[in-house]
């Protein structure tokens, strides 16, 4: 029965294929001692318990079956009467207890009730594009139980979007096995959030970290409607060595009751940084630790949690392979290659050419 | 004052009025050292910046030898040994007192000419450095120890029976005027090969410094002084033989009689007297040669005081030693954490790289670490070793002079230039020879105190940080690496002190943050009243202030660069600092408190 969930501190060896990715990823960072908001995972063995043990399976084959995919309204239409079957669905028993008294942990854990994220865990082949799969599924400060667990079928919800059943179709990809995880992880009360690269991808220079951070929940800046603060680190020293303050017009705040609501920044905060030097150099050291931990460049979601003390207030939100920038193989060029006196020659005439140049 | 942010230009010498008092400063200063009326348009389409790091204070007369000899080498080995492809000496004025630069350039169509030679000669240096130094070494005592031989004594009332019975028909004069001018002479050589590697040994660093540029865009300065770094200069041997004594001094039990005595008379005195002392006293007298040939001044001026000529200063601070050590204080620096994280940096960067520029990266940074030890040491046996028993030979005809009548205090022939000391000297024995009174005793008494009072008032003023218009950019290598002046630094000096501005901007020499109280130090004798855990504030510091980084928490200088002794001495002693900021020791008052970045190079005014 504890199948059904999983706890991102669990001392099992998380599995993909039960977790999904961003889970998987969740519990690998607690388990290496990232800064992770704590969390379960609700596994793929509950979404297939669901399917299983009650008619869904059959009614949504049905639902679908002789779907013409290129007919887009028809398949609009029938993607979301199956939403709306798994949205509606009463879940068996021992699932609900297992996630319920999985939720109840994480409540005690937190020092009483708070507001938690859900999210989809896909397993990457069920979805197009799947780095890109989790962001309609993201349900933020849910709180309380029965909202929980409404979300958490949303999320399931979410592999029948028309999109996923067209996807599914052109690549072959059978619905049989088809499962989806979902995540359910303590809200970060986030005053400062943003995303940290491991890599400088103006010049592929893997010496450096990027940070991008803005005021208030990070969707924000993922979405690019606010210009964040732009610092760059040195990744050995960590050294902040450029640094640019925006002007952060807007930014996403929790209402308290369970909705997140856009609003101004006021004007003394727009132009102030949204990170002290610490907190950067806080950002930094976690991104470099995810990259050493996964052993690939690394791109991270971070959050400075108001309600945590200084030093411990920053969180991993998410970290994964940074597959841009550094696939693009750049080489820096090198006047002096070599270490001989020509090579000293050439670095020398290299530096001090510019100023001769510019003097005439 | 009215702000002048768009100001172009700093003002030019021949406009700048000398402080009250101090007119006619320019007759105390050899001709070619001042700016000439006549070369008044070709002075001012250069631009002079201040160099306040290696001449804080106004030069008397005589101190000019210094900057003289130093500069005049350095430019040298640039330009006529190694002929350095871009880059010839620096050229040195003195205006007000305080010394001014400016760097000559080599024309563009002149550079590729000079690749061969620059090729061939420091070629033969970088591929024969570890025996060329040794020869290095071996020359510099030879003229140490010759220096240490001269010696200037009273003339005798008749020439010894030896003159006559062996038939020499000569007096000790002839002597005394050839060994002033061998004491000059071997001043001289010994500037010339302190400049021998200095510049090799900084090119081989810019080498591995642009490498490092070109790799790792906007990597910090701070990362690669670090990767080059040793950490066992003999620089810093004196202070270390210190620490040796204090912790001596706590196992031989004699830690209340360092507590009970003051000065070295007295605590030696004690410490001969009691059980063990003598293994202490044994201890040192044999750390004194050739350790204490050692100043907290930088060796430029002749107020220096070497720990030798003065044992009170050594007494103290090994008092200071021994009392922390009896507190269980850890003395020594900590050159196992700094190897440890030295390593740790060189090995990140490295996993950065592969193949072929991994293979570069090791042999530039393997060849800056072979040179790069030069960079430090030399210090010790110039600055200290070399001018300690220079000066001292300087004071004893001083003092020779002042016995005879010629001036009245002990130091006073520092007010004459060296080509005035010669004709005094002439006037000493001929008045001797001739059996008659010498004129100067007549002379120079009133002509130095017509001096002092010159020197006295230009000491009123603080330098102007530069003169005339600055290049638009300043990329030359030397001139940011050694004294941290960079465009912005030019800029923030132009656009003059902002009231708004609570803090300073330099070179973030050092890492680390730290908040403290701020002791603002302008000369090496006022360094007693720092208090433990004050965050020094200075124009400048020498290396040799070691003994004074165990009780700071923080420097902050107003020139220096990366490769500046503070930034140097910061990074041995793992303290941060910054340096360069132009106004720090002006605008700090003794008291404030401070947080002072030297990972950012930003000192913060608290209150």
């Amino acid at each position: 029965m504890s199948n059904y969930t999983f706890p991102f501190d669990s001392d099992q060896t998380p599995v993909h294929e039960r977790l999904g990715g961003k889970c998987t990823s969740l519990a690998i960072m607690t388990s290496a001692g990232a800064p992770v908001p704590p969390g379960f995972a609700v596994t793929t063995d509950a979404f297939d318990a669901v399917m299983n043990q009650t008619t869904l399976l059959d009614h949504i084959a049905r639902v679908l079956d002789g779907l013409d995919m290129d007919d887009i309204a028809e398949v609009d239409r029938r993607a979301a009467h199956v939403r709306e079957l798994i949205r509606t669905q009463e879940v068996p028993d021992d699932v609900r207890h297992a996630t319920v008294a999985a939720y109840s942990a994480l409540m005690e854990r937190c020092g009483g009730e708070v507001p938690v994220a859900v999210r989809s865990s896909a397993t990457a082949e069920d979805l197009p594009d799947a780095s890109f799969a989790g962001q309609q599924d993201t349900y933020l400060w849910v709180t309380g139980e029965k909202e929980v667990l409404q979300k958490i079928r949303e999320c399931w919800a979410s592999l029948y979007t028309a999109r996923a059943i067209v996807y599914r179709a052109a690549n072959a990809i059978s619905d049989e096995g088809l499962s989806m995880a979902v995540a359910v992880q303590k809200m970060v009360n986030s005053r400062t959030s943003g995303v940290a690269m491991t890599i400088d991808p103006k010049n592929g220079d893997r010496s450096k970290i990027v940070i991008d951070s803005s005021w208030g929940l990070g969707e924000l800046v993922v979405s690019g409607e606010v210009t964040p603060d732009n610092f760059l680190v040195d990744k050995v020293l960590l050294h902040v060595v450029e640094r640019i303050i925006s002007d952060k017009h807007e930014e996403l705040v929790p209402t308290g009751r369970g909705t997140v609501a856009r609003r101004e920044v006021d004007a003394d905060r727009r132009t102030s940084p949204s990170l002290t030097d610490d907190e950067i150099v806080a950002v930094a050291r976690l991104a470099k630790s995810a990259e050493k931990h996964y052993g690939s460049v690394q791109d991270v979601e971070w959050a400075i949690d108001a309600d945590l003390p200084a030093g411990e207030n920053v969180l991993l939100l998410q970290s994964r392979p940074e597959t841009v920038w550094s696939q693009k193989v750049k080489v820096a060029q090198h006047t002096s290659s070599g270490s001989g006196i020509e090579a000293i020659t050439r670095s020398l005439l290299a530096q001090m050419g510019a100023r001769a140049g510019a003097s005439d | 004052m009215t702000h002048s942010a768009a100001r172009k230009s700093f003002d030019s010498p021949y406009d700048l009025e000398a402080p009250p008092g101090a007119e006619g400063w320019k007759d105390l200063y050899p001709y070619n050292l001042v700016f000439q009326e006549n070369l008044r348009d070709k002075e001012n389409a250069k631009f002079w910046f201040c160099d306040s790091q290696h001449w804080p204070n106004v030069f008397k007369p005589f101190e000019t030898v210094g900057v003289e000899f130093a500069v005049r080498c350095l430019g040298a080995f640039n330009t006529r040994h190694y002929i350095i492809p871009p880059a010839n000496g620096i050229e040195f004025r003195i205006h007000n007192g305080f010394c001014y630069m400016s760097p000559v350039a080599v024309a563009p169509e002149l550079i590729g000419d000079r690749v061969p030679h620059f090729l061939e000669r420091a070629g033969h240096y970088f591929a024969n450095w570890d025996s060329l130094l040794e020869n290095w070494k071996k020359k510099v005592l030879g003229t140490i120890a010759e220096m240490d031989a001269i010696n200037f004594e009273t003339l005798p009332e008749m020439v010894d029976l030896d003159v006559i019975t062996g038939g020499l028909g000569i007096d000790p004069s002839a002597k005394m005027m050839a060994d002033y001018d061998r004491l000059i002479q071997l001043a001289y050589q010994n500037w010339e090969y302190h400049f021998e590697f200095l510049n090799l040994g900084y090119v081989a660093y810019l080498d591995f410094f642009g490498f490092c540029k070109e790799s790792f865009p906007s990597i910090p300065d701070l990362a690669i002084a670090r990767m080059v770094q040793g950490v066992d200069s003999v620089l810093f041997r004196p202070d270390d033989e210190l620490k040796d004594l204090a912790e001596l001094a706590v196992k031989l039990g004699l830690v209340e009689i360092f507590a009970a005595n003051d000065g070295a008379e007295q605590t030696l005195a004690a410490i001969t007297a009691a059980a063990g002392g003598d293994e202490w006293i044994a201890a040192w007298h044999a750390a004194q040669e050739p350790w204490f040939n050692y100043t907290s001044g930088n060796g430029f001026y002749g107020s220096d005081v070497y720990w030798r000529d003065n044992l009170d200063l050594p007494m103290g601070y090994v008092k200071d030693y021994v009392e922390r050590a009896a507190r269980g204080d850890v003395l020594k620096r900590p050159t196992a954490e700094l190897i440890t994280e030295r390593d740790r940096i060189v090995g990140e960067y490295a996993e950065f790289l592969s193949g072929e520029a991994l293979d570069t990266f090791h042999g530039k940074l393997g060849l800056a670490r072979t040179v790069y030890p030069y960079v430090e040491d030399h210090n010790f046996y110039i600055e200290h070793w070399t001018m300690g028993v220079f000066w001292r030979k300087v004071r004893q005809l001083s003092r020779l002079f002042q016995s005879y009548g010629f001036w009245e205090n002990a130091d006073d022939m520092l007010y004459l230039t060296r080509d005035e000391v010669r004709p005094v000297i002439f006037d000493l024995v001929t008045g001797w020879g001739v059996g008659a009174d010498p004129i100067g005793p007549t002379y120079w008494p009133a002509e130095i105190e017509r001096r002092r009072g010159i020197v006295a008032a230009l000491a009123t003023a603080r330098p102007e940080p530069a003169f005339n218009t600055p290049p638009e950019t300043i990329n030359e290598p030397f001139t940011i690496m050694l004294w941290g002046i960079t465009t912005e630094q030019v800029q923030q000096w132009l656009a003059g002190d902002d009231a708004d501005n609570p803090g300073l901007k330099g070179m973030a020499a050092s890492p680390g943050v730290v908040e403290g109280i701020a002791r603002v130090i302008t000369g090496p004798e006022q360094l007693p009243h720092l208090q433990q855990g004050e965050i020094l504030v200075a124009p400048t510091t020498a290396p040799s202030w070691g003994p004074v980084f165990g009780k700071i928490t923080a420097t902050v200088t107003d020139i220096g660069g990366m490769m500046s002794h503070a930034a140097i001495v910061c990074r041995e002693y793992g303290l941060p600092a910054v340096t360069g900021t132009g106004s720090a020791s002006t605008k700090i008052k003794t008291g404030m408190r401070l947080r002072v970045d030297g990972s950012q190079g930003i000192v913060t005014i608290l209150d």
